[in-house]
């Protein structure tokens, strides 16, 4: 059951094999039991989550007058602590939002429920997903389950390891700069980062909010096109949502890939890249073309650019969005203070952890008078030289592959002496986000063998803008044709 | 040496929309504290904005009925700033790009033949969001916030640096305040805070460079602002010729002193790190959405003055005073519909005259004007054919603004205020007076023009004002020969 994919456990609650409380019920245990080592989950709560599970049987007993019962109905699933969640506390990892209690629900989690989706509990990630390793989290760690001496990757590390170790079958998660792809890789994973407006970032605490994309997180690209059927569609309320027809992202699932082309572009492949990480990729693209496709080369001769840029259009953004938190209204207050001033440095000081105090220096100090043209201005540009790279790529093939990471999953401490080698974990990944488009990562080997535990390798595709459903298709087959995705940690066996 | 005082007006007004500018929230005066404030008014996590398209028809209708601009892409941008009273710890507003730019308008300084017109030019206008209110009065040392103000639209109005004195600015702020409320996107209450001005006053030596200027915050009344200026263009001028110079500074009016005082200088200013709002898509107006607002909007108050001046033949003076506020070009409107279009010099007498002269007297608008325009049509109506004379009419009007009678002709009847028209009875009673008045007729052939209105007032007064003056005359010189 706990290896089971997302249509199997709803084909199990359809013959009513077992019922949702039960199927709950399964995973809570789970959680209860593995997770004080993994340290996924921030937040649980048996009671709650058992009222959705009762409710969700309810549902699929009656039906729902007419309309046809959501295949997700009753299945559990755990949302990143960025979302907020009514009667839930939403912590995004932070000390100065620790005992915050949404009083309204996410866009995104709102049509998971409106689905039936039984919400399991809060996922641990890097504080306000700043992090590409979970370290930065107030919450303490996430483990990885394929090592608890590694790193589960970041900033949606809680999902990852919760998936990975099957304390939950599927999660939510968020992507700002590879934030679901880089922790689907380094947890053998598959993660989606949908084209950005596609998802509703209506309740998701913003980080940096032209980058920020909500997106799944599950076993199987399969299981990906469901939730993503659910979560996608335009919201009012996010006036950077896109007002569009609704889609079966699984739509295109079956198709079989003759005649695909997929676009290698060379700065991917280039130096900083494992060794081991080369080979699972290299490996995966000969699976592709014994599928059919073809494989050309492209260029994205802007993309060394992408980091630089990111780190200043990201932390200008995210020095914005946190000026909220400043203890007025709620969260973190500090206890002692003499005058306002005062209140909001100590409130901020103790609130914020040391890397998103960087990020709020750093974007601070980029849009400040006299600097604002020289490096936000100037990464504005790069950001469109980047979206055109992709757009000359594009008229040359259907998809593009690459490595999700650089590496596999590193030791805790191993960067987090050195910001700048962290945030080259996500060089691969970044580009994506600065252009808007989808991306995605899925399982394609191992590295590390060397070692007593076999570290999962991630390969990346990315899409054309609203390539969804030809990802994962692309996924899909790749998966039919591989067993990759199938492996498992030691804790989930 | 003479100095050359130069102003410049920035002037927030709140705009008529039901929500707020970016959530659905009520803006509504006088609430409880913070009951019209929602999630996203208080900033929670997650919350983002959506534009209120009624805010930018408002816009709209401001560049039209200024002759400015309006910006067919325009951007949102985040003014960044820490105060309790400012939830997201940034204001979203416009920066490089307002929706609206250039345009001015007219302004008449003085009064009566003296007055002069000028031209006072708009650099922008651009819609931002309020922030709420800081309550530091009702704690006893600690600070309420109420966060019903936060989000309530405005349209920021900046002008050039054109206004020479302070009852320049003054007719600027009033001609500005007039119009926000002809358009109907402001209701220009002052005392709750609807239309505030700040003015960037400066001194030179004419032909000079401009001077430093200084700021003065949160002018809420037309006295006040003439105050202000006053004393911070003689603050400037003295410190100036005692050979300090002025520093750029913000300072704030005290009504109670009548002194302005410095709240913080240019040194501490704050760096407001303005950027593109990622939140919100740019701002696109079409020429078509344009053309839509421009078919609603409502005849402006210069092209309506031209044409009262035209139409009526009424002079500047009293075009211009029938076309301060709407509502009292609609009740002179209505008025001369009904009296007919050759009457409009008479009715603008009246409602620039007694009419305004009751309401000045009562503070009253001319909205709450317990004469009505039919009404006052009607005491018109009864000069015009000679049933009464001005005089009687006045005594008309007071009784129908008294509320004594409501219709003219009843009053008139009731009163027995009917003007004698019949020329026997007239004849009749002049006889009597000449008889009466031996001594003013000797007089009046001996010369003295003097007499001959001292005999038309006794037969005036012999009819309680009801003979028609002109008919008493034509007798009076008939029966003298003159």
């Amino acid at each position: 059951m706990i290896n089971a994919s997302l249509k199997q456990l709803s084909s199990a609650l359809a013959a009513k094999k077992l019922s949702a409380v039960e199927m709950a019920a399964i995973f809570l245990d789970r959680i209860e039991k593995f997770n004080p080592a993994l340290n996924a989950f921030i937040t649980t709560d048996r009671e709650k989550t058992l009222i959705q599970a009762r409710a969700a049987d309810e549902a699929r007993r009656v039906g729902s007058g007419g309309t046809a019962i959501s295949p997700l109905c009753g299945i559990p699933l755990a949302h990143k602590d960025i979302f907020c969640t009514r009667g839930w506390r939403t912590t995004c990892g932070s000390k100065i939002l620790a005992n915050f209690v949404s009083p309204y629900d996410a866009n995104v989690v709102e049509k998971l429920a409106a689905a039936g989706m039984v919400t399991l509990g809060k996922l641990n990630m890097d504080e306000f997903a700043m992090g590409s390793s979970n370290e930065s989290s107030y919450f303490g760690p996430v483990k990885n389950p394929w090592d608890v001496s590694c790193v589960p990757g970041g900033s949606s590390g809680g999902s990852a390891a919760a998936i990975a170790a099957r304390l939950t079958p599927a999660a939510t998660g968020t992507d700002t700069g590879g934030s679901i792809r880089q922790p689907a890789a380094l947890c053998g994973l598959t993660g989606l980062k949908p084209t950005y407006g596609v998802v509703s970032r209506y309740g998701m605490v913003a980080f940096a909010s032209s980058l920020d994309q909500a997106g799944p997180m599950a076993k199987s690209a399969e299981d990906c096109a469901l939730l993503l059927s659910a979560m996608a569609g335009f919201d009012t309320r996010d006036s950077t949502s896109l007002e569009r027809t609704p889609e079966d992202y699984g739509r295109d699932l079956d198709k079989p890939l003759a005649g695909l082309r997929i676009g290698l572009p060379k700065e991917f492949f280039g130096e900083g890249m494992d060794a081991d990480v080369r080979a699972a990729v290299e490996t995966a693209l000969t699976e592709y073309r014994k599928l059919g496709a073809t494989t050309v080369d492209v260029r994205l001769p802007n993309s060394a650019l992408s980091v630089p840029a990111y780190y200043v259009i990201a932390p200008a953004e995210a020095s914005s969005n946190l000026s909220r938190f400043d203890g007025v209204r709620y969260g973190h207050r500090a206890a002692e203070y003499a005058d306002l001033a005062e209140m909001y440095s100590r409130s901020r000081a103790q609130g914020f952890g040391a890397e998103v105090k960087r990020r709020i220096l750093i974007g601070t100090y980029v849009l400040s008078h006299g600097y604002y043209d020289a490096y936000y201005l100037q990464a504005q540009k790069i950001r469109r030289l980047i979206a055109a790279d992709f757009v000359a790529a594009f008229k040359e093939c259907d998809v593009i592959m690459g490595p999700t990471s650089p590496s596999v999953a590193f030791a805790f401490g191993a960067k987090s002496a050195d910001p700048v080698q962290m945030y080259l974990s996500d060089i691969y990944t970044i580009s994506t986000n600065l252009a808007g488009l989808p991306g995605m990562s899925l399982p394609c080997g191992f590295g590390n063998t060397q070692l007593a535990n076999p570290m999962p390798v991630g390969l990346q595709i990315i899409g054309n803008w609203f390539g969804e459903a030809k990802m994962l298709n692309v996924a899909h087959q790749y998966q039919k044709a591989t067993d990759w995705h199938t492996q498992m940690p030691e804790v989930a066996k | 040496m003479s100095w050359e005082i130069v102003i410049g007006l920035e002037t927030h007004a709140q705009l008529r929309t039901k929500s707020k500018i970016f959530s659905g929230s009520s803006i509504a005066f006088g609430a409880e504290p913070n009951v019209q404030a929602n999630a996203v008014d208080i900033a929670l996590p997650g919350v983002l904005p959506v534009l209120n398209r009624e805010a930018v028809v408002c816009a709209i209708k401001f560049g039209l009925a200024v002759g400015a601009k309006i910006a067919p892409r325009s951007i949102f941008a985040r003014k960044n700033y820490f105060y309790p009273d400012l939830p997201k710890g940034y204001q979203i507003s416009q920066f490089e790009t307002p929706v609206v730019s250039g345009g001015g308008l007219t302004i008449r300084v003085g009064s009566g033949d003296t007055a002069t017109e000028k031209f006072v030019r708009l650099t922008r206008a651009h819609l931002e969001e309020d922030a709420g209110k800081s309550l530091h009065e009702d704690f006893h040392g600690r600070t309420g916030i109420d966060l019903n103000r936060a989000g309530t639209p405005l349209l920021e109005i900046v002008t050039e640096p054109d206004m020479r004195s302070s009852a320049e600015a003054v007719a600027y702020a009033k001609a500005l305040h007039a119009l926000v409320q002809w358009i109907g996107i402001c209701d220009g209450n002052m005392q709750e805070g609807s239309f505030r001005c700040d003015a960037n006053v400066s001194v030179r030596r004419p032909g000079e460079a401009l001077g430093t200027r200084r700021e003065i915050k949160n002018l809420n009344s037309f006295r006040f602002m003439q105050q202000a200026i006053d004393f911070e263009v003689q603050w400037q001028i003295n410190e100036i010729e005692e050979g300090r110079a002025i520093r750029q500074a913000t300072v704030l009016f005290d009504p109670d002193s009548g002194e302005t005082r410095s709240m913080r200088s240019k040194e501490d200013a704050h760096d407001y790190r303005y950027f593109p709002d990622p939140d919100l898509l740019p701002l696109e107006i079409t020429a078509d959405w344009i053309d839509q607002v421009k078919s609603g909007l409502p005849e402006l108050p210069q092209a309506m003055k031209a044409r009262f001046e035209s139409d009526y033949g009424l002079s500047s003076y009293d075009a211009a005073a029938l076309t301060t506020t709407r509502a009292t070009a609609e009740f002179f409107e209505d008025t001369t519909a009904a009296t007919g279009k050759g009457n409009g010099k008479l009715c603008a007498n009246w409602v620039t005259g007694e009419l305004a002269a009751h309401l000045n007297k009562t503070d009253m608008p001319i909205e709450a004007s317990p004469v009505s325009a039919a009404q006052l049509a009607g005491v018109i109506r009864r000069i015009a054919d000679n049933t009464i004379s001005n005089k009687i009419a006045r005594d008309v009007f007071e009784a129908l603004w008294s509320g004594e009678g409501k219709d003219v002709d009843a009053v008139i009847e009731a009163k027995g205020w009917k003007q004698i028209t019949d020329t026997g009875a007239i004849e009749a009673l002049v006889d009597e007076v000449l008889a009466a008045n031996q001594k003013s007729v000797e007089e009046y052939r001996a010369g003295k023009e003097k007499a001959f209105n001292a005999l038309v007032g006794q037969a005036m007064k012999a009819t309680k004002g009801k003979a028609n003056p002109q008919q008493v005359t034509d007798l009076l010189k008939k029966k003298l020969g003159a």
